[in-house]
Order: structure tokens, then C-alpha cells, then sequence
């Protein structure tokens, strides 16, 4: 108060000049985060793009060279055509129950067990849940190929239910363990709250655990239902003309053109993007390294 | 049940409901036991019968027959070295993009999203999105044809390597994400402390990779090793897209001998094959990752 005037030319003369080097530093440092940043970006997005454009071009534009990079002329003749094709809607349709059985039976089966890992310490569970992750270090192969005789024999051949039991199999682990997380995530405090309230244990379970746990059981749910969907091995070893998305594409490689393969990666691509956007909360808890 | 089932055992009464606490966990978890012995362990018995028997009598004829493909040694090789290339490429990407969504960039929300899309892609359409890329008149060759170089036949059955190349690339693009993910869900288990305490010592970014970022991450990245080594070895469908079945993989061929050519026993042999190398592989691992002695629990 007493040197109300400027001071900064006297202050800055006595004191040693500022080292602007480490802000330099950390700033270059930012920008070549961000570059990094973008290019991995722009290497994830470009091959997205490019099968867009692709699926929207004309069967001419296809066979161009060299190419247009941006859209010209755009049309949905292309993916139409595809829908049109027979087998294309039946194949949709055989996914789309494939994945909704694989779904329900995984929840069934797989939920109870995810609520009796994360409430219990009970003996044996520490073997369970390394059984789990070795069911999941098991090629598909070695299950759906002696499965295709097997399923002959019971008659589970060429149907829905068979390649819904293996995509079961294969999704179980991991209903699990997302289970469990999201049990976990609900206090134990509420739960016992009910109980001493006089609800009995499925009560507290119906009412008080359960509507906790719904957004990350639906979100288990999904996961399990693109596990599916992606499905191909196991879809194309075990039917034959009942056949998913995955299943149809495969067995149709060599004999379509181009324009029917670029719409056919189209359409598998599409729901992935859906599933990432509802799914990215829970992306992060579903490996089994979190709860261990 | 009511309120005194839960007092009940507190005070050491009602055995009945003791025992039904303690039975509780066991009953949840049995269907899922039960379903996974039942359609693991079935066809894994009976697939090792096909592969081994014939008609009853062991024999190793369906051996013979795979070893016998012209396209089995290629099948074999193509399938480990894609491991030996894939796996160390994705886990230094992932572990890199990791290190890049933890600085904050700005945006890092949105590039961590377009970052796991391909977690979502199945490996079919990513070698359909690929074929788009690398087809003879496709975007790589129209690129290229800007700076005049001429066209390259990346899928042609006589360009083995290029042909190994989009492959990788491919797989690289669909299967990053996955280890990625595991990478970051890490991280946010480790405290921060430790790399800042390291930093401020003055520790250089490679010896804190070296010594405290990595070792730290170690158990995200075995798990994420095992779970990528045994995916990696069942990528067939990105191939078959890219070059039809001009780059022969093992599962690639099961599925070939099983669906195309009716020969189950011989696809069998090709699944039991897979089986033993991906235990071989879980082992190694297991064993390469093992925590060091001292490592567990302070003490002593």
C-alpha cells in the first residue's frame, strides 16, 4: 500500500529472469499428445469411412480406379440389392433370435452365479472364477466342430437353439464376471436394510438389488447379444441353411461380388457402433482383472 | 423366510437356515457349472475321440490326412507368425494409446470412444472393411495412383507377404481396441502416486515404462495377453475376406475340412491342434508372468 505506482520494472530487473523452458516444454509436450492422439484416430476412423462410401456407391463407381474419396454420387442401390438378395432378410432375422436366446439363456444361467460371486466368499470360489477365464482361453473350434455330430444326432443340427447353446457357452464367462461387477456396485448396506425391514431374501432381491442392477445387467445383456452376432465360426459349422449374417457372408465369399461384400461388412458394422455408444460406461469392468 | 431367519443365525440357532445360507452360493452358481461341463466338456471328449479313433480303433490315419494338406505346414506358420507379429505390435500401440488417453488431451472422451468402436466389429467385417482398403481398385492403390506409383495386387496369392501384411493390419485395427481396454481398466487401478513420485525424482519416461508404469499394469496385461493369444490363434474370418482361402490358417482350415470337404475327424484333428497350442501358449504365460519371489505381500 504503501507503493501503490507500478513496481514491475524494478521487480523484474531484481529478480532472475523466468525459465520459460519447462512451459515450452510441457506445451510442445501437449501438442505432440494431441497429434498422436490424432493420427491413432484417424487411423481408426478412415477404414469406418471408407466402408460407408463403399456401401453407398454405385456398382460402377465400384469398379472405378482410381477411386473418389469423397462421396459423388451416392446411392443406396448398393446395400438395397444386398437386402434383396435371397436369404439376406432370413439371415438377419436367424441373428437376431440366435442372439436374443444366447442372451436370455446366459442371463439365466449366468446371472445367479454372478450375484453368488460377488455376495459370498464361499469355498471354491477362487477355483470357479479361474475356471471361468480358462473356459474362455478355449478355441471355439475345439467345441463346434465335434458339436456338428453331435447336434446331428440330437437333432439340434441346423436350428436356432444349437448355435445359441455354443454362443452361450462362449458368452458365459463374461456374464459373469460383468454380473458380478455390477453386483458389487450395489451396498450390501441396502440389501440388509430390506432383510431386517422383513423382506425375505428374494424380496430384497426383487426390490432393492435388483432395480440397482438393471442398467448394468441390460448392459451385460448387449455385450453377450454382439458376442453373438459377431459369432462366425460356430454359426457356420452348425448350420446349413438356416444360417446368421455372419454365418451367410462367410459361406458366400467366393461366389458374390464386391458390391455384395462391401454392403454385407456394412451392415455387421453398423450395430457395433450402436453397441460401443451404450456399452462405453461399462467397458472398463468386464475383463476380470477388476475383480480378483 | 422371515426376519428370523436372518437373527437366527446370529444367534447360532436354526440350523435349517444356516444351512441354507450356506448352501445359497453353491445352488446360484451349480447351472452354470453344470451347462459349462456339459457343453464344453462333451464335445471336447467326443472331439478328441474323432480325431484319434476310427471306427472304434485308435488310429492316427486323421492325423496323417492333416499333415498331408498341402496347405498345413503354410497353416502353421502363417498362424504363429501372426501371433509373433500381432500381439507385440498391438500391446505396444495399446499400451501407447493408453499413456495418451492418461495425459487428458482435450477430446480424450471422444478418441477413447472412436478408439473402441472396433471392439464391437466382428473379425469377418473387418476384413470385409479391409477389402475395401487393399482390393486391386481399391482406396490404397487410388491413394497410391495419386503419387503414380502403379498398381499393387496386395491379395494375390502370389504376393505372400503383402498379402501377410494387410492381415496384420487388419487384425491390428479390429483387435487393439480389446487389449486397450484392458490396458486403461488398469491403469485406473493403479494410484497415480508412484509415476509422480518417480517423476519427481526425476526419473526419465523410459525408466518409469521400465520400472513403475509396467510393472505395476502387469496383471491387466497378462490377462489381456492370454485372452488376445487365444483370439489371435481363432482369426480365420479376416483372411478368408482378404484373400479367400489363399492364406491358410489353422481354424481357417478346420472350418474348411468340417464345412466344405465333410470331413469332420480331419477338422477335429486341426481343433485339437489349436487346443493344445493355445494351452501351450496360456502356460507360458502363466509361468513368464509369474510373480517374482517377494513380489506378493511385504512381510518376511
Amino acid at each position: 500500500m504503501t507503493r501503490p505506482a507500478s513496481p514491475v520494472g524494478n521487480a523484474t530487473t531484481r529478480l532472475p529472469p523466468v525459465d520459460l523452458a519447462p512451459l515450452r516444454r510441457h506445451r510442445r509436450r501437449r501438442v505432440l499428445v494431441q497429434v498422436a492422439a490424432l493420427a491413432a484416430t484417424a487411423f481408426m476412423v478412415t477404414p469406418l469411412y471408407l466402408i460407408t462410401l463403399s456401401a453407398f456407391s454405385t456398382r460402377d463407381a465400384l469398379n472405378s480406379f482410381p477411386k473418389s474419396f469423397l462421396p459423388r454420387d451416392v446411392t443406396t442401390s448398393t446395400v438395397t440389392r444386398f437386402l434383396d438378395t435371397t436369404g439376406v432378410l432370413e439371415s438377419f432375422r436367424t441373428s437376431l433370435i440366435v442372439g436374443l436366446q444366447t442372451l436370455v439363456l446366459s442371463l439365466v444361467i449366468g446371472a445367479p452365479a454372478g450375484y453368488a460371486v460377488a455376495r459370498w466368499v464361499f469355498r471354491g470360489r477362487d477355483l470357479y472364477q479361474i475356471g471361468l477365464l480358462l473356459i474362455r482361453a478355449l478355441p471355439i473350434a475345439v467345441l463346434a466342430v465335434p458339436l456338428s455330430v453331435i447336434f446331428l444326432e440330437i437333432n439340434l443340427y441346423d436350428t436356432t437353439y444349437g448355435v445359441a447353446l455354443v454362443h452361450t457357452g462362449l458368452a458365459l464367462p463374461t456374464t459373469v464376471l460383468i454380473t458380478a461387477s455390477v453386483f458389487v456396485s450395489v451396498p450390501h448396506d441396502l440389501e440388509e436394510a430390506a432383510l431386517l425391514f422383513g423382506c425375505t431374501r428374494a424380496g430384497a432381491f426383487r426390490r432393492v438389488v435388483l432395480p440397482m442392477a438393471l442398467p448394468g445387467v441390460a448392459a451385460s445383456s448387449i455385450f453377450t447379444f454382439v458376442l453373438s452376432w459377431n459369432e462366425v465360426f460356430a454359426a457356420g459349422v452348425l448350420t446349413l441353411r438356416d444360417r446368421t449374417l455372419p454365418a451367410l457372408m462367410l459361406s458366400q465369399l467366393s461366389q458374390s461380388g464386391l458390391d455384395y461384400r462391401f454392403a454385407g461388412g456394412f451392415a455387421m458394422v453398423v450395430p457395433s457402433l450402436v453397441f460401443i455408444a451404450i456399452m462405453r460406461r461399462y467397458l472398463l469392468n468386464m475383463w476380470g482383472s477388476t475383480i480378483r | 423366510m422371515t426376519t428370523a431367519a436372518v437373527f437366527d443365525v446370529e444367534a447360532g440357532t436354526g440350523r435349517r437356515a444356516r444351512w441354507g445360507r450356506l448352501a445359497a452360493p453353491y445352488l446360484l452358481v451349480l447351472p452354470s457349472a453344470l451347462f459349462v461341463t456339459l457343453v464344453f466338456g462333451w464335445p471336447i471328449v467326443s472331439g478328441l475321440g474323432d480325431a484319434f479313433t476310427d471306427g472304434g480303433a485308435l488310429t492316427l490315419t486323421h492325423w496323417r490326412r492333416m499333415v498331408a494338406d498341402q496347405q498345413f505346414w503354410p497353416a502353421v506358420r502363417n498362424t504363429l507368425l501372426l501371433i509373433a507379429v500381432i500381439i507385440p505390435l498391438q500391446f505396444a500401440f495399446a499400451v501407447g494409446m493408453a499413456l495418451l488417453l492418461q495425459a487428458r488431451p482435450r477430446l480424450s472422451g471422444l478418441y477413447f470412444y472412436i478408439w473402441v468402436v472396433p471392439l464391437a466389429v466382428s473379425d469377418l467385417a473387418a476384413g470385409l472393411v479391409w477389402l475395401s482398403i487393399f482390393a486391386d481398385r481399391g482406396y490404397l492403390n487410388s491413394f497410391l495412383d495419386w503419387f503414380g506409383v502403379d498398381l499393387v495386387e496386395w491379395l494375390s496369392y502370389q504376393n505372400t507377404n503383402t498379402m501377410f501384411l494387410a492381415v496384420v493390419v487388419a487384425e491390428i485395427w479390429r483387435a487393439t481396441s480389446l487389449v486397450l481396454v484392458i490396458v486403461v481398466a488398469g491403469m485406473q487401478l493403479v494410484p497415480r502416486d508412484y509415476d509422480e513420485a518417480a517423476q519427481v525424482f526425476g526419473a526419465s519416461f523410459w525408466q518409469r515404462m521400465r520400472h513403475v508404469v509396467l510393472p505395476q499394469l502387469k496383471p491387466s496385461l497378462q490377462v489381456a495377453l492370454i485372452l488376445r493369444t487365444i483370439l489371435a490363434l481363432q482369426t480365420f474370418a479376416v483372411a478368408q475376406a482378404l484373400t479367400g482361402e489363399n492364406f491358410p490358417l489353422l481354424v481357417g482350415k478346420s472350418y474348411q475340412w468340417t464345412v466344405r470337404l465333410y470331413d469332420q475327424p480331419v477338422g477335429s484333428a486341426f481343433a485339437t491342434l489349436l487346443l493344445a497350442i493355445a494351452t501351450a501358449f496360456s502356460i507360458a504365460y502363466l509361468w513368464l508372468l509369474r510373480p517374482a519371489r517377494g513380489e506378493r505381500g511385504g512381510g518376511r
